[in-house]
């Protein structure tokens, strides 16, 4: 780079409020000409509004934006696309069921006809520029979150940017996918093109950017040369303090089997196979995690465990550690106990097997009742086609943090002791609630977890992505579960919460919990995991040891696939 | 003409009602307002037509320019309608269903008060020929059932052919589309969406306004037609669903609606019938029991591009997000 480098987009002095809320303070930065710029930061410190006043989004109280020096008024995403500046933000803004050329072209003013082929040549043109792979015609439907992102940005060059800013580009993509972005966006940056990408990620920041400016709480600390800092430097000044980067990873303690699924299928309603022959076993003190790009089966596995989902073949079985433990009809019905006992299951304690030979069923209530009745060795539990009501009367402890958080987790309008609320509402007495329990639990997740909340009462969905994972993570792991399993816990979330969740993933193996851990980050899963099954299409392409694996053969393993059994 | 002849012609010349209704709503439901006040405003429609009609016949205007101010009246009472119901779905951001049938209550029952009452829109059946006789061009004193089909049934069809062109091939489609797709995009993209859904829903009002007049005085020629008006209304609606949001396809979709409702008035004429009001009664049960079927059919279609527009009945606010 030369040494009076040009500067194409100034930020001075900006300030941004939003009602009490300082967004962006006193900010002063600058974006080059040529160069791949990263905005590196915590959720919520104000690095994508920055950006959002360059694009028109929202318009700065105070300070001003220069363009190539001259102080501009940007007041829509119009304005921004006359200074050729263009954003790509972190949810797509596309029409389904157009192209790729009709969401390109769409709500741009051209001289002339509207024609589409013209458009649909122009696309492939710019395409061709800077190595995308795109069809102009294809819909949007059909189209991977990568090809989408594809869509955007050269919409966003169609209308001439010379500044692109990119929100969390890689958030949704694979590892390949990503390098093939970056290399587009080095050629861009190569082409005169300014490109800043907004990101938490620190591999990425040092893979791919000349320079790094760091914000913290709205402010910008510093912007360093890429090539001069360290992670650990960027870390800390991220976060303001010296952090410890490393994922606490404890030694399994006898790990025994917990869930077992063997030649699991499941086709969804259109009849396509999205799990083909799943077989894995998850231990009982052990963090078993799932890799895989995002939409390769790992939600359906999770809901077809939990009952949601109602799986085509296959068994779903659960060990229930009950070796030498008296039977109860708490859990079993006298029939049952026969049932079992026909098979061998249970043992009086001096030994010998039961088989309630010639004994009535009173003889038999009775013994059971004085607790003569135990269990040979672990109760094997069938949970395929019950419902997650039907599981939960059987006495198993499964606990399910779904991807979908306001969703499926939680009740978005109810308040975080009603939210606790779901899981115990039918315990006690008919008819009324207990209303003190779930509060009292409520209070002590937030306590502990330090969620910010105005109140219990409040709405959770007015809660940010990370307080609502700690109060959803914290309802399910308050009734101990046995077997924990959680689709992308961290998804959203900064690095204080992120590390703060995986803590407690930890806290519950040590305590004999199986954890079943869907994620997306290939390092963290390398880092917390014991052992990682990987799948792709639907189906495990491999088992490996979380301590030794290769992220390269993580990675070819979530590429890899598996020859269809002839049916 | 033969019997069939007189049907089929009857039935052609029904076909423009449900032309102009179902293209109007297509037009509103593409910017993604689910209209349920269609058969409100073709009755609103019809009356403003025919107080426009009246009113230029006690000023004496000459024929061919009443036909004409009949439209425009027609037209601005469905447009006012469309506004109202804009205004409520946009601006106040009611629920659109709730706002829809509002509106058909509103309108259906404004139009029997207003066609009942002397001397307001009522025309005397001797002025009433002479208004339907203003709308027989082009085929005007043929003598033939033919010169039923008068211009109001081609501009219909050119209403529709024009409307399926614009949506297509046009910037003005392709934004107006994405509107009703996903409004958010739409604005991010620098559309203004509010124009836009305002816009649409006004001239698709005023579209399907030219049906209730159309109905009233071209087709049926008669004051008794307010009665039945309603029923053409959802008929209309339920077309769009059939015709897949392709207001080209009304033409072919709502002659077949158009012969299921009119073989109702022709049963009487089919000598292996024996043609009772009873049997009358039944066959005008047709056109309904095909549109439950469609929807029976149309509901399990899964191609992504014949779906309703996917924001159909949400109202957008762009704080929302």
């Amino acid at each position: 780079m030369a040494d009076n480098p040009a500067v194409a987009l100034e930020f001075k002095n900006i300030t941004k409020t939003f009602g009490h809320v300082v967004a962006n303070n006193n900010v002063t930065l600058d974006v080059r000409k040529g160069e791949v710029l990263s905005i590196l930061g915590e959720n919520g410190c104000g690095k994508t509004t920055l950006m959002n006043m360059a694009a028109g989004i929202y318009f700065p109280d105070h300070g001003s934006i220069l363009i190539d020096g001259h102080p501009v008024t940007i007041r829509s995403p119009k304005d921004a696309y006359e200074h050729k500046i263009g954003m790509i933000h972190q949810h797509f803004k596309l029409v389904d069921i157009f192209t790729a050329a009709e969401n390109i072209v769409l709500g741009l003013n051209e001289e002339g006809k509207y024609n589409i082929a013209n458009v649909n040549a122009r696309v492939s043109e710019i395409a061709s520029r800077y190595g995308f792979n795109i069809d102009p015609k294809a819909k949007i439907y059909d189209m991977s979150v990568s090809e989408k992102q594809t869509v955007e940005i050269i919409k966003v060059l169609y209308r001439g940017a010379d500044i692109l800013i990119l929100d969390e580009p890689t958030a949704v993509l694979t590892l390949q996918e990503i390098k093939r972005l970056f290399e587009v966006l080095r050629h861009m940056a190569a082409d005169g093109k300014s490109v800043v990408i907004i990101t938490h990620k620190l591999n990425e920041v040092m893979e791919v950017s000349d320079r790094v400016a760091v914000m913290r709480k709205g402010e910008h600390i510093a912007t360093v040369d890429t090539d001069k800092t360290t992670i650990q430097q960027l870390t800390d000044m991220m976060v303001g303090y010296k952090t410890d980067l490393n994922i606490h990873r404890s030694e399994p303690v006898s790990p025994r089997p917990r869930i077992e699924v063997k030649h699991l299928s499941l086709r969804d309603k259109e009849g396509n196979q999205v799990l083909s022959n799943v077989s894995f076993k998850a231990n009982g003190g052990e963090i078993l995690g799932i890799a895989g790009i995002a939409g390769s089966g790992q939600r359906e596995l999770l809901e077809t465990i939990a009952g949601i989902l109602r799986p085509e073949k296959g068994e779903i079985i659960f060990h229930n550690p009950k070796k030498d433990r008296p039977v109860t009809f708490y859990h079993k019905t006298l029939r049952q106990i026969k049932k079992l006992a026909r098979e061998r299951c249970f043992h009086y304690p001096d030994g010998s097997t039961v088989t309630f030979a010639g004994k009535s069923n009173r003889q038999i209530r009775d013994e059971v009742r004085r607790e003569q009745v135990l269990f040979n060795g672990d109760e094997i539990m069938d949970l395929r086609y019950k419902t997650p009501l039907e599981i939960r009367n059987l006495g198993v402890k499964l606990s399910f943090v779904p991807e979908d958080r306001l969703g499926m987790g939680l009740v978005g309008n109810m308040g975080i002791s009603d939210n606790m609320m779901l899981r115990s509402y039918r315990k006690g007495m008919p008819v009324f609630l207990n209303l003190v329990k779930p509060k009292k639990l409520g209070q002590e997740i937030v306590d502990k977890l330090e969620v910010v909340t105005p109140s219990l009462r409040a709405p959770v969905r007015r809660l940010s992505g990370g307080n609502l994972q700690k109060v959803l993570v914290g309802r399910e792991i308050s009734s101990s579960p046995k077997v924990l399993m959680a689709a992308y816990p961290v998804r959203g979330l900064d690095i204080n919460s992120s590390y703060l969740i995986y803590e407690l993933l930890d806290e519950q193996k040590r305590t004999g919990t199986a954890v079943i851990f869907v994620g997306e980050d290939l390092d963290v899963l390398m880092e917390l995991c014991d052992r990682i099954i990987v799948m792709n299409s639907g189906s495990i392409t491999g088992t490996v040891d979380g301590r030794t694996v290769t992220k390269d053969k993580l990675g070819f393993l979530m590429t890899k696939q598996v020859k269809k059994k002839q049916a | 003409m033969s019997h069939l002849g007189n049907f089929l012609v009857d039935s052609l010349a029904l076909s423009a009602t449900f032309i102009y209704g179902s293209t109007g709503e297509i037009l509103t439901e593409k910017a993604g307002h689910l209209n349920l006040g269609i058969p409100g405003v073709m009755c609103m429609g019809g009356a403003g037509g025919c107080l426009m009609i009246s009113i230029a016949m006690n000023w004496g205007v000459p024929q061919p320019l009443i036909a004409l101010l009949g439209v425009l009246g027609a037209l601005i009472m469905g447009a006012l309608m469309g506004a109202l119901y804009s205004f409520f779905a946009v601006t106040l951001r009611a629920n659109q269903n709730v706002t829809g049938l509002t509106m058909t209550t509103f309108g259906v029952a404004l139009m029997k008060v207003l066609m009942v009452k002397d001397d307001i829109i009522y025309l005397k059946n001797d002025r009433l020929a002479e208004a339907v006789a203003c709308f027989r061009f082009p085929f005007a004193g043929r003598g033939d059932k033919l010169q039923t089909l008068g211009f109001m049934f081609f501009l219909a069809v050119i209403v529709a052919v024009l409307a399926t062109y614009v949506l297509n091939r046009t910037r003005t489609g392709l934004s107006l589309r994405a509107v009703g797709e996903n409004p958010a995009t739409a604005d991010a993209a620098g559309i203004n969406v509010t124009r836009y859904k305002y816009l649409a829903t006004i001239i698709g009002s005023g579209i399907a306004g030219l049906g209730g007049l159309y109905y009233i005085v071209d087709w049926m020629g008669s004051n008794e037609a307010y009665k039945t008006i309603e029923g053409l209304g959802w008929l209309s609606v339920a077309l769009v669903i059939f015709v897949l949001w392709k207001p080209w396809l009304t033409i072919p979709s709502g002659f077949i609606f158009s012969v299921l409702y009119t073989c109702a008035n022709h049963v009487s004429s089919i000598s292996w019938i024996n043609g009772t009001m009873e049997d009358t009664y039944l066959f005008q049960m047709l056109p309904y029991v095909f549109t439950i079927i469609i929807l029976i059919v149309s509901s399990v279609r899964n191609k992504r591009e014949n779906q309703p527009p996917a924001s159909l009945g949400l109202s957008y606010f762009r704080e929302d997000r």
